[in-house]
């Protein structure tokens, strides 16, 4: 196994699981978990547009403003191009910005999503994942926000409404710190999370401000007393090595994730590894790979599994930006086979795989000992992945790893009529 | 400059920026300097530095893709001495909603000191006419919000190459509206009223003027009264383009200042829902000045020289139209049934 060499694996030390301390205990749904992360996090701006799922964010949001509980400027916008266009401006002031969409929504604001990211604008954004129309589906893929994934911005998956609220506070440490100054959206499964309540601890405010510093721009901000041009014609003169400035962010960005998850268990007492959960995975012959909230059903079907004697393990990826090629590598390293459950597609793509398939492909390739991948697509349009459905993908991994008749190259679509 | 405020509402205040009665009253210092690489006769370069002059150092501006984006700031040099942001082509709504947005909120909550800041965000014709328009409109809902939205328009994509907009006139030759063999007129979309559109369609904006650079010295007086009025503003500036409409660079004020004698392009501005003509066009409405046939500003531009006599009579009764039958002439384009 050769890891990369121009980064680093860096142990957690993930505090052992204890009482929450502060805050209260609510029943709320993932958006409404999120939009008390952006009241905590003290944000400055939002800008808001209709779109299921990810809306209900706002519809929080604005309550809280209507009830005197979170000052900002709230603006709701007359486009998803204009709702991200506004946060970025107003960014670039220094103020602390949030925004969110979901499906086609989320592409119509795709130039300023780019830029955004152009320009190392720390904004933080939900995507409450949905398929893209046409044909129209309210439903989850991870497709949307997959969508920018090679622009700079980083992107996590969660699973819990509890996990939402924590990773937004975890997104603006990360985002607005100076060694990284990078957007970042969290992904929300529609309606699986977005809709879907459960029991949150919602911290105290000094617990916050006590793990999240305030934005500074410092020389970067756009005042009359610091009079900058910021985003000018670079060009074939200068373009390059901007960019090469990104991806040097986006490298950097590895270790502030670690130090926030450090920072946060220990002052939270919660949060967890910070790039991948690992599930039953110490002695697994065999693992499931996958994003967001399918977390449930697969590790139903792996506690199942486990019953009949069958060593199988769950790797759940909560940052696809920065890529976790480490802990992946290192993970995955004892496996005999792997199978990877695609909430998404990319089609034509080497293998038919879908885009995390591809990319987990790509990270294992310089393992000596590298585990086959068996690749699935599951679960689109907002299609429910039951318990069945991983309990069949596992059989088809488990008959690869023991050289039977399914083809650890190929892709299989599972609950899908033919 | 900005030694008294004028509280609007909360945290909400302006500079005041009283009208220069005169060339010897205008501000010495420049805001909009060298630095940039636009064409010789470029009127917008004037007009930015006008706009950049008229609104003093405590300002920031914000700039729509387009001419006044890619000819005046290549990475390593800038003619701005204020703060300067580039934004998407479609955005300088949104660009000056987020500024001031940003302003407010981080004063309010004492993250930042208290003060007037003046905002204005251009685009030109393509920029606001056309792909803004709906984020232009936006900004002007937001009564709340001091910010000036100014529009360059020099009637055509000029930075492109020169294709036709929603803002470029009648029959007029552009790379994207060629004069061919079988085809003499290929844009036959007759110029937005944008001005008196947004000012009609929001009748909470405060103030909405035309300018033609021609005369500097109203061009920056509106600039100012734009700012200080508060609220979300607009102005809309007609710039002859010699690239684009294919004249001698020498001739930008007096192609401008035709435009003006033949009534299609009206001076005007909306204050708080009144309409005041300016300049020549003030003699026209009033009839003290005889409107020139649209044939002389027609004539002087390269971009016209494909019309027949029907073209030049079919823009000549539009104008016609326009001074004749509208409900106020030259700004709102409807007759009492």
């Amino acid at each position: 196994m050769n890891p990369p060499k121009t980064a680093t694996a860096k142990k957690v030390n993930v505090a052992a699981a204890r009482a929450p301390r502060g805050g209260s205990e609510e029943l709320i749904s993932g958006s409404e978990a999120v939009a008390h992360a952006v009241r905590l996090a003290d944000v400055d701006v939002i800008t808001a547009y209709p779109i299921r799922p990810y809306d209900t964010v706002m519809q929080y949001v604005s309550q809280l403003i209507a009830d005197g509980e979170f000052d900002c400027e709230y603006i709701v916008a007359e486009s998803e191009h204009s709702q991200f266009e506004i946060v970025k401006h107003a960014s670039a002031v220094g103020a602390r910005v949030f925004c969110g969409s979901s499906g086609v929504g989320w592409l119509y604001a795709f130039e300023a999503l780019a830029v955004t990211a152009g320009l190392r604008l720390p904004m933080v954004a939900m995507v409450g994942n949905r398929a893209l129309d046409d044909p129209g589906a309210f439903g989850v893929e991870h497709n949307d926000a997959l969508a920018v994934r090679d622009l700079g911005w980083m992107l996590a998956w969660v699973a819990t409404a509890q996990e939402a609220l924590d990773t937004a506070l975890i997104a603006y440490r990360v985002a607005e710190d100076k060694r990284v100054f990078l957007p970042c959206a969290i992904s929300c499964d529609g309606a699986f999370l977005t809709h879907s309540q459960a029991i949150v601890n919602v911290p105290g405010q000094d617990m916050v401000d006590g793990f999240l510093p305030p934005y500074d721009r410092a020389e970067k901000q756009l005042h009359p007393d610091n009079p900058i041009t910021i985003a000018p014609q670079a060009n074939e003169d200068w373009v390059m090595e901007i960019r090469r400035q990104s991806d040097m962010a986006a490298r950097r960005a590895r270790d502030v994730i670690i130090e926030a998850y450090d920072d946060f268990n220990a002052q939270f007492g919660r949060g967890g590894e910070p790039f991948i959960e690992r599930y039953m995975m110490e002695d697994a012959e065999v693992a499931l790979v996958g994003m967001g909230t399918l977390a449930m059903p697969v590790k139903v079907a792996v506690r199942k599994m486990r019953e009949q004697g069958k060593k199988v393990g769950f790797v759940r990826v909560r940052w696809f930006r920065p890529f976790p090629t480490i802990e992946l590598q290192e993970a995955l390293s004892g496996v005999q086979a792997v199978g990877v459950i695609d909430r998404d597609y990319s089609f034509g793509s080497s293998f038919f795989s879908g885009v995390l398939a591809n990319d987990l492909r790509s990270a294992l390739y310089p393992m000596v000992n590298r585990p086959g991948i068996v690749s699935f697509i599951a679960g689109l349009g907002g299609r429910e992945v039951s318990t069945d459905n991983v309990i069949d993908i596992t059989n088809k991994v488990l008959d690869a790893a023991s050289g039977g008749d399914i083809d650890d190259q190929d892709t299989y679509w599972i609950g899908v009529r033919e | 400059m900005q030694e008294t405020t004028v509280a609007l509402s909360d945290f909400v205040s302006t500079q005041v920026l009283d009208r220069w009665k005169g060339i010897k009253k205008v501000a010495r210092e420049e805001y909009f300097t060298s630095g940039h690489r636009t064409c010789q006769g470029c009127e917008s370069a004037l007009v930015m530095k006008l706009m950049a002059k008229a609104a003093g150092p405590r300002s920031i501006i914000l700039g729509a893709t387009g001419c006044m984006y890619v000819a005046n700031t290549t990475y390593y040099s800038t003619p701005w001495v204020v703060p300067w942001m580039h934004t998407q082509l479609g955005s300088s709504g949104s660009a000056a909603t987020g500024t001031v947005a940003a302003l407010r909120a981080m004063m309010r909550k004492g993250k930042m000191e208290e003060e007037p800041i003046n905002v204005i965000s251009f685009c030109g014709d393509g920029g606001g006419a056309d792909m803004g328009l709906s984020a232009i409109s936006a900004a002007l809902q937001h009564t709340h919000y001091n910010l000036l939205i100014f529009m360059y328009d020099n009637e055509s994509y000029a930075n492109t190459d020169i294709q036709v907009s929603g803002s470029s006139p009648y029959g007029a030759n552009s790379t994207f509206s060629p004069p061919g063999k079988v085809q003499r007129i290929m844009h036959r979309r007759w110029k937005k009223n944008t001005a008196a559109m947004l000012a009609a369609g929001h009748p909470d904006c405060k103030y909405v003027a035309t300018v033609s650079a021609g005369n500097a010295i109203d061009t920056m007086n509106k600039v100012r009264r734009a700012l200080t009025i508060g609220g979300p503003t607009f102005i809309h500036s007609l710039d002859p383009c010699p690239k684009g409409w294919d004249y001698d660079p020498k001739y930008s004020h007096e192609i401008g200042e035709l435009a003006v004698e033949t009534g299609i392009w009206p001076l005007y501005e909306v204050e708080e829902g009144k309409v005041k003509m300016y300049g020549k066009s003030k003699h026209i409405a009033s009839g003290a000045f005889k409107r020139k046939p649209v044939r002389e500003y027609l004539l002087r531009q390269g971009r016209f020289a494909h019309l027949a006599e029907e073209d030049i009579a079919y823009f000549q009764g539009k104008v016609d139209e326009m001074w004749e039958k509208w409900l106020v002439p030259g700004v709102i384009p409807f007759a009492n049934a």
